[in-house]
């Protein structure tokens, strides 16, 4: 349990706004902004000088601006400038600043802010400045309180706050990845259930390796993790409580495995595959009444289903054609229209939050491949390439994506990676040993 | 006789009717809370022996092979199945889970159903041949257990498999 204090960590967002009575405004000024489907961009100069202890904030400070610079410049967007090419030093938050200074080292936004500690609580608060005009960003002021253990997700809230006013996106910093924490030869593979900050730290183990885990999903509130387990020996999709850590085997019919299983959009059900003699097919179950639902019905295989956000359709693969291919279908059932169309196979299809796209994996000529394509098939894009990438996952901002890339051979390992929509900044995610199957939480509250 | 024949030798067949946990690639009696109460432990028996498991898996042949995303039993298949299916007809005493593998060349989900679906047709043809239906259980591990770790047609061949796993005590 003590594992978990940094998901469950108290964090109390105090929306003080610090209202700064910066220069005049000037006119006919264009503020920073990135455009996330613009082409290649040079990274924006930013200037993240030392966050300022008020009192009691020990290491803290240097720790959460140390953050706010990874998680920023770790979107590819922002290129920080080093402390010591800064001419002018932040000594306090108030304080008024040279922002000839902060241009003459091109920085286009400058952040400050101030950490202090009081009892068990810490507070971080923040400026995001237009250098050019030395304004405030809109909105960029603001102030967090919480629990100590609670710093670095003060410190993703800043950051999601900063490049959520210059993408005009949301953020998605202030969130969890739930994970298989893999380890052993590959053909004796140990896999259990994980679960970390989004940049890969804070790692707490949710189940052991005793019986293989498979694909977890979080719950839309991200309270409760959807996994398939053979802890009864068989394949069976499992609910487990992320804050109690009690799980409990769903729907264990005799003779049939259950798999890839998804919440609905309300958190209220599970969509996922039931295999009876051989033949998988697509159901939901009720997770309050526990009423099961036959949605798909053929002979074929049914499987990797995913709501669209509004809970009105499910997209799902199947291979009735010979090879699987993507298909879109009413959430009420029904045999679906297929919406991928180019050579290769098509599979584990997942709906953006954002309901704008599809990501998908793909599999062509010995290759496989993360991609994107709108609801109705169009405007495919194929944003990674390797000897098995699968599973993409939805980042809360329907921008980024992470997946499972594993290498070749005897060898073979995997690793998370994450990767742009646009198919910028492609990077893996470090993890203590191998790693496969994240799921984004969705943003943190 | 391969390296997995011989490993064979030395793990335990995990019961199915007394037991409700035919994983045996998981780490079962670790101590985890893997569900691992109520293990059988059945003896393979001395290979010369027509009547022991080890004389089954290795004379007789415990798996059958599949093309590439194919769950079809090819002639060969079927002969050894025929044989499987006689074996246990003169051995009543034993009950089998069928397990459905694929190779590493497909998604997680894919391969998991592709998996059962081999395991269910070795089960049909077992119930085709006269075996009762309650001595069999099928259970797919997709690509989660290859045989062979190697990253080429050699291995993946070896690895779209099902295997029938005896254990004794169950069914008749």
């Amino acid at each position: 349990m003590i594992l978990l204090r940094g998901l469950l960590a108290q964090l109390v967002v105090v929306a003080a706004t610090f209202g700064f009575a910066g220069a005049a405004m000037a006119q006919d000024y264009e503020r920073p902004s990135i455009t996330f489907d613009q082409g290649v961009i040079e990274p924006m100069p930013i200037a993240v000088p030392t966050f300022i202890d008020e009192g009691g904030a020990g290491e803290y400070a240097a720790a959460i601006s140390g953050v706010v610079t990874s998680d920023l410049e770790g979107t590819g967007f922002f290129r920080t400038i080093p402390e010591e090419a800064q001419i002018s030093k932040i000594t306090s938050f108030d304080g008024g600043i040279a922002f000839e200074d902060w241009k003459a080292i091109n920085a286009q936004v400058l952040i400050t802010g101030a950490v202090s500690m009081s009892g068990d609580r810490i507070t971080v608060k923040f400026r995001a400045y237009d250098v050019f005009n030395g304004q405030v960003l809109e909105g960029a002021a603001l102030q967090f309180a919480g629990t100590p253990d609670s710093w670095r997700r003060m410190a993703h809230k800043v950051s999601d706050v900063i490049y959520s006013k210059i993408t005009g996106e949301g953020g998605y910093f202030d969130s969890r990845v739930v994970f298989v924490s893999e380890a052993g030869p590959k053909d004796k593979r140990l896999k259990r259930l994980a679960v970390m900050d989004y940049d890969g730290a804070n790692v707490a183990y949710l189940t052991d390796s005793s019986t293989i885990v498979l694909a977890p999903r979080f719950s839309p509130q991200g309270d409760r993790i959807l996994y398939t387990s053979y802890e009864t020996g068989f394949p069976q999709i499992t609910l487990l409580d992320v804050g109690s850590l009690a799980r409990q085997t769903l729907d264990a019919q005799d003779g049939t495995m259950t798999f890839a299983p998804r919440f609905s959009p309300d958190g209220g059900s599970a969509v996922f595959s039931l295999e009876r003699g051989g033949n998988s097919d697509i159901y939901l179950l009720s997770l309050s009444s526990g009423q099961l639902t036959q949605l798909t019905n053929a002979p074929s295989i049914e499987t990797a289903p995913s709501f669209s956000p509004d809970g009105s359709q499910i997209t799902f693969e199947s291979d009735r054609t010979g090879v699987p291919q993507v298909y879109v279908m009413p959430a009420s059932g029904g045999e679906g229209t297929r919406i991928s169309g180019g050579e290769g196979r098509y599979s584990t299809p997942v709906w953006s939050p954002r309901g704008d796209y599809i990501a998908f994996t793909k599999q062509n000529a010995g290759r496989f491949h993360i991609g994107v394509m709108r609801a109705d098939g169009t405007e495919e894009r194929l944003l990674t390439a390797s000897f098995l990438d699968e599973g993409p996952t939805w980042a809360p901002n329907g921008r980024v994506l992470m997946f499972t890339r594993e290498t070749s051979g005897g060898e073979g390992q995997a690793s998370l990676w994450s990767v742009d929509i646009t198919g910028r900044n492609l990077k893996e995610i470090p993890t203590d040993g191998p790693a496969s199957d994240p799921a984004w939480s969705p943003l943190l509250p | 006789m391969s390296i997995v024949g011989k490993s064979l030798l030395f793990i335990a067949v995990l019961g199915l009717a007394a037991c409700n946990n035919p994983d045996r690639y998981g780490a079962g009696g670790a101590g985890g809370a893997g569900g691992a109460g109520g293990i059988d432990t059945t003896g393979l028996g001395d290979p010369s022996n027509p009547t022991s498991i080890a004389y089954f898996n290795q004379t007789v042949g415990d798996r059958v092979l599949f093309e590439v995303d194919q769950s079809t039993l090819t002639a060969e298949a079927r002969t050894v199945l025929a044989a499987q299916a006689q074996w246990m007809m003169q051995n009543p005493g034993y009950a089998a889970i069928i397990e459905g593998h694929a190779d590493e060349q497909g998604t997680r989900e894919y391969n998991l159903a592709l998996g059962a679906r081999r395991a269910a047709a070795v089960q049909n043809f077992l119930i085709s041949q006269g075996i009762a239906a309650n001595r069999l259980r099928t259970i797919s591990y997709g690509k989660e257990r290859p045989l062979a770790i190697c990253s080429e047609e050699s291995c993946y061949a070896k690895n779209r498999r099902a295997v029938t796993v005896l254990s004794a005590g169950a069914g008749a």
